[in-house]
């Protein structure tokens, strides 16, 4: 069994990559451009997933396989020698994770086919897509910290490449330069502690560094280190899964075509962030935690207050990512780690589905826009929508599983993980105090309920914006209904745990265990024991109101935008300064435009005036010194060296003219010349 | 004196016959160096070439008992023809050439 996983992961990690090659090189050439090429290999991977899930749940342990080969061994007299290793480390988490992002990856394969019909790069964007199921598949399996560092960039290329996919747009490549830069600000930071790690341990692979600090080996003898470079490595996944204060990339990355925004930005590569808090779990200290946790909760609560008031369909789905990613974190940060875990898996479904129903809105609000030559309506704002219901039925019924799912209503598997984070949360200030974090994270549960909602009815109820639209609008496709039907079914509680009130008595808990923390006994949070005894005797508490507050939200937004008893206009009024912050994104971009782009520009100014008054000044100065120096040589030349040869030419000539008057040309003398020359000889050596 | 000068031409040695050779070939030289003409300058050479002859004859006589001397007079004679025989169509040519043989108007390598 373990060589069979090794091989599967190895097929599943290299198909994604035979088949992106195939397609850059070769795409065009292929028949229908290669789609079926790309999501055929996709297929075939999930698959292997699915297999390598079943047969290690089934086997009902929690054992982890690790495959490790030596790649660079470095020689240094003071450490010896240091082995750094390439390898796969197959755990349950990776299985789960791995299912994920095959099958959302197979989805949105199968749904670009027709929602991508017809553009300029169609064979590209698969290859795109391919690359980036590699990198993620390779962040997934490893088993060291520099694969998950090099995987970390290589699926932040991808993300790169396809929100500026349509790079006719400005606005495209600039929202792709943006992802990418702001995701190197987190990088830097996890590069920091990742080195911190191998500067200590000698080694980038989780086991012995786990194991040495289990040995109570800290990293510079110190506490403090310890829990920065959790912190740092934690960066990588503020940065990746747009967490408080770098959160601002993901909105814009919604530029890019809308089934990646399902794949990348919703469903798996924001949450490699989250994936990679569960595996460095072990050697965060409470205080990292505590950290994680309050940072989670500030995003969870900044994102939701923002889509409240944000009238762009995909907009709106991209901050309830980040608020649902800010739960995750929150919930990893608290110790409730299979529960964060759970909603990656189930947020990856319900979200990834929301995505697809949005670009399936969207492709045919377009379709429709397209049919009447109208080019300046908006396809993506929910106030030019209204009305879908009755044209497209599948998409609506869908939409409605997903975002009850989102919304935390029983019988989905969004209230299932949602309503587990929210007992964590409680069970977290019952031991620790931070009454905040459950009072932000049920806020929230209410908001979300609200915004999906409020999303929702001015998307499908009512009537339509513009009536003579209504005929153009049609249902999408088979390809693009047929994956929004699997991630609906995949949306209801059955997949995840049969009993639809309590996700801890089903498969995912048992097989997902938060892993024991490896550092001294002082620096750990509280024990999984204790927390789940204290989650268990606060989880009908905590189920009641989650019921209650996502039913208030629910009702809310049927109250203000169905039933029009009160006008959302006047409400947003009453609030004021904080409506007007939220619509605004609470002045993210523009604080970070101020701070950091007006600084680097006021510091170009400075660096600029450097560069021309000292810089310049030393080269200019060479240059005049250079040239006094040549005019110098200038003269010594044309004075001395000419005049030496001019000399020697001179003196030559005269020599010459006396010497020619012996040149007579009368034989005679030449021969008087010889007689006399021969008298010499013979008078000398005679 | 005058007896000892009777005495010593009456009894003619290597001595004589060397200072007659050398007296030629002063002769031969005064003629090339000084006459215009080059028909007086090839007799000149003629007078050099018969002077060395003289020599080989005379030191061949007094020295050694080989015919050395005898045979490279001999073949000097024969240079001697030829010599004459090129340097005689030579002047033919720059007869042809200058219409005169006077050799001091032909100067072509006057530096």
């Amino acid at each position: 069994m373990e060589q069979s996983m090794l091989h599967l992961s190895l097929l599943i990690l290299f198909i994604p990559l035979a088949g992106f090659l195939i397609l850059v090189f070769f795409g065009k050439k292929l028949p229908r451009q290669g789609d079926w090429l790309g999501t055929s290999l996709i297929g075939i991977t999930l698959l292997m997933a699915l297999y390598m899930l079943i047969s290690k749940i089934s086997s009902m342990s929690t054992e982890t396989l690790t495959y490790s080969a030596s790649w660079v061994i470095l020689r240094n007299s003071s450490f010896g020698a240091t082995s750094i290793d390439l390898g796969f480390m197959i755990d349950n988490l990776t299985v789960v994770m791995l299912v994920v992002v095959m099958l959302v990856s197979f989805l949105v394969h199968l749904f670009s086919i027709g929602y991508m019909k017809g553009d300029a790069r169609y064979s590209r964007y698969f290859a795109y897509l391919g690359l980036f199921t590699f990198s993620m598949t390779g962040i997934v399996l490893t088993h060291n910290l520099l694969m998950m560092y090099i995987f970390w960039e290589l699926v932040g290329v991808s993300s790169y490449l396809l929100i500026g996919f349509w790079y006719e747009k400005k606005s495209a490549t600039n929202a792709a330069s943006k992802a990418f830069i702001v995701n190197r600000i987190g990088d830097a930071g996890m590069f920091i502690g990742i080195m911190i790690l191998f500067i200590h341990f000698s080694t980038f692979t989780f086991e012995p560094i786990f194991s040495g600090l289990a040995a109570g080996d800290l990293p510079f003898q110190s506490t403090a280190w310890l829990t920065a470079a959790g912190i740092l490595i934690f960066c990588g996944a503020v940065g990746k899964s747009a967490q408080f204060p770098l959160h601002v990339w993901l909105p814009d990355a919604m530029e890019g075509p809308t089934p990646v925004s399902a794949l990348i930005h919703a469903a798996t590569m924001v949450a490699a962030g989250v994936y990679l808090i569960a595996r460095m779990f072990p050697m965060l200290t409470a205080e990292a935690l505590i950290v994680i946790a309050y940072i989670g909760a500030i995003t969870a609560l900044i994102a939701a207050t923002i889509a409240l008031t944000q009238y762009d369909i995909k907009k709106v789905l991209a901050y309830s990512t980040i608020s649902q990613l800010g739960f995750m974190v929150m919930a990893l940060g608290l110790g409730a780690f299979a529960a964060g875990f759970m909603h990656l898996v189930t947020h990856a479904a319900f979200k990834a589905g929301l995505f697809l129903g949005a670009g399936s809105v969207i492709f045919a609000m377009h379709n429709a826009l397209h049919k009447k030559n109208d080019h300046h309506t908006d396809a993506q704002d929910i106030r030019n929508m209204g009305g879908l219901k009755s044209r497209m039925p599948v998409t609506y019924w869908t939409f409605l599983i997903f975002t009850l799912a989102i919304a935390g209503v029983p019988l989905t598997s969004g209230f299932l993980s949602k309503d587990e984070i929210l007992a964590g949360t409680l069970a977290f200030s019952s031991l620790n105090g931070h009454y905040l974090l459950p009072i932000i994270a049920f806020t929230v549960a209410g908001m979300t309920a609200f915004y999906m909602f409020r999303l929702f009815i001015l998307t499908f109820h009512g009537n339509h914006a513009d009536e003579s639209r209504i005929s153009g609008l049609m249902e999408s496709p088979l390809t693009m209904t047929i994956p929004l039907l699997i991630l609906a079914g995949l949306s209801t509680f059955v997949f995840y745990s049969f009993n639809p009130l309590g996700a801890s008595g089903g498969w995912f808990f048992s097989a997902i265990e938060r892993p024991a923390s490896m550092i001294p006994e002082a620096l750990q949070p509280a024990s999984a024991e204790i927390f789940n005894q204290a989650v268990k005797a606060l989880h009908t508490p905590a189920l009641i109101l989650s019921v209650l507050i996502a039913g208030a939200g629910i009702f809310g937004a049927v109250w203000v935008y169905e039933w029009k008893k009160s006008s959302a206009d006047v409400i947003s009024q009453n609030f004021g300064a904080l409506y007007k912050g939220a619509f605004n994104k609470w002045y993210f971009d523009e604080m970070y435009q101020y701070v950091f782009v007006g600084g680097t520009f006021i510091l170009t100014k400075i660096l600029r005036w450097f560069d021309e008054k000292i810089i310049d000044g030393i080269v200019n100065g060479a240059a005049t010194l250079s040239e006094r120096f040549s005019v110098m040589n200038r003269w010594f030349d044309e004075n001395i060296i000419d005049g030496l040869v001019n000399f020697t030419a001179w003196f030559m000539g005269i020599l010459g003219f006396v010497l020619r008057r012996l040149q007579t040309g009368k034989i005679q003398h030449y021969l008087a010349f010889v007689v006399l020359g021969v008298l010499v000889f013979y008078f000398i050596f005679v | 004196m005058e007896n000892e000068l009777i005495q010593w031409l009456s009894q003619p040695g290597l001595t004589h016959y060397l200072m007659i050779g050398a007296l030629l070939f002063c002769i031969g030289i005064t003629l090339v160096l000084t006459r215009r003409n080059v028909i007086m300058i090839l007799m000149g050479i003629e007078l050099i070439l018969n002077s060395v002859n003289l020599n080989f004859i005379a030191f061949s006589r007094f020295s050694v008992i080989t015919l050395d001397g005898h045979l490279t007079a001999l073949f000097l004679i024969i240079l001697a023809a030829a010599e004459a025989a090129v340097a005689l169509a030579i002047v033919l040519n720059i007869y042809n050439r200058f219409k005169t043989i006077d050799i001091d108007e032909i100067s072509l390598l006057k530096g």
